[in-house]
């Protein structure tokens, strides 16, 4: 059984189709039932060990992390920071004198990263125009298909801390 | 049995058909002979000639087949079509120049002479030539055909203008170098 084609003065027919068994190189049903047989019960086999992995370990954990002091940023400003993990990026907005949001930077659509627009008060994502609520994070138009995933945060004195995510039950 | 080589002498065919019920008592295509005993000539003469598989070397059979079912294994033989790919077409029984593939309607497979893959491959001689009492079917050695026989075997065929070189080999007179089949001769002759 030979993997490439050699070069041969036989037309491609014939040669895809040989008469001598030993030049036979490409399988047959019963080989390619085989194949598509295993690699599904080596798909089930992984989906069953992801799914008895995450019985075991449970609900993630969030750490609560400080992720700014309540007077870094002046009314309508953003801060960039990670949450819960380092690369994901989460965007916080001081829209009031006592208000802070904070979401997920992914986009839902295909995670590009959103940003303020603090004329329009809204997330906006400029890969398709899909805009986002500052107040709770739902899909205000574009292709989105869920709300962003939203960072709940507490305050503790002088500090923001984050101490969840509040994910949307659909997502 | 490396080195054997199967002759087939049709003048020592004596037509008694030990080689058709050997044949058919094989346990892989039981109940259906491979090989065929005919008469030349039924009217003038009681002349009879066996026929199996000549395995050609470039096997007209599997050329013809739309099912790329008939395959040539390294040693020679060409065997019968494989059961998911024959789809009984009968392209292989009106192509073949011997009239060795048969396409058997209650299974819908063409069978053929194998020489007996199961028995040479495992080092044993064909079924026929096992039974054959006159030796018209033959599994010997080149040095004790050439030892024994007066007649000259030959593999090359001309049937028109194509020529077949194949692995069996058919007894001719010495001074022959090769067959010649007139096949729309035959034709004409079995028609009138």
């Amino acid at each position: 059984m030979k993997l490439f084609r050699r070069s041969s003065a036989e037309a491609l027919w014939r040669d895809e189709f040989p008469i001598h068994a030993a030049d036979e190189r490409y399988v047959n049903r019963r080989q390619f039932t085989k194949f598509l047989v295993l690699t599904s019960l080596a798909m089930f086999a992984g989906n069953v060990w992801i799914l008895v992995r995450s019985w075991l370990r449970g609900t993630p954990a969030f750490p609560a992390t400080v992720v700014a002091r309540a007077d870094e940023i002046g009314i309508g400003g953003v801060k960039l920071f990670s949450y819960p993990l380092p690369h994901d990026n989460c965007i916080l907005i001081r829209t009031g004198p006592e208000n802070y949001v904070a979401y997920s930077q992914k986009c839902t659509h295909l995670s590009c990263a959103v940003y303020y627009s603090q004329t329009a008060n809204r997330l906006e994502c400029p890969c398709h125009e899909g805009y986002f609520s500052v107040k709770d994070g739902s899909v205000l138009q574009g292709p989105p298909p869920r709300p962003l995933p939203r960072v709940i945060l507490e305050r503790r004195g002088e500090d923001l801390v984050a101490v969840g995510m509040e994910v949307h039950p659909e997502g | 049995m490396f080195g054997y080589e199967f002759y087939i002498d049709p003048s020592r065919c004596i037509g008694c058909e030990a080689c058709i019920n050997a044949c058919e008592e094989c346990e892989t295509h039981r109940g259906h002979p491979m090989i065929t005993v005919d008469f030349l000539d039924r009217h003038n003469s009681i002349a009879t000639v066996p026929m199996v598989c000549m395995h050609c070397d470039n096997p007209t059979c599997a050329q013809v087949c739309p099912a790329d079912a008939i395959k040539k294994t390294e040693d020679g033989v060409v065997q019968s079509s494989l059961k998911p790919r024959c789809i009984a077409c009968s392209n292989c029984v009106l192509a073949c120049p011997f009239g060795v593939p048969k396409m058997l309607a209650d299974l819908e497979q063409m069978m053929k002479c194998d020489m007996c893959y199961d028995r040479t491959s495992a080092g044993k001689r064909p079924m026929c030539a096992t039974v054959c009492p006159s030796q018209a079917l033959a599994y010997v050695t080149p040095e004790t055909i050439s030892r024994e026989r007066r007649d000259k075997p030959t593999n090359v065929f001309y049937f028109g203008k194509q020529k077949v070189t194949t692995k069996v080999w058919m007894m001719v007179p010495p001074e022959r170098d090769s067959v010649s089949v007139d096949v729309a001769d035959y034709m004409w002759e079995k028609s009138s």
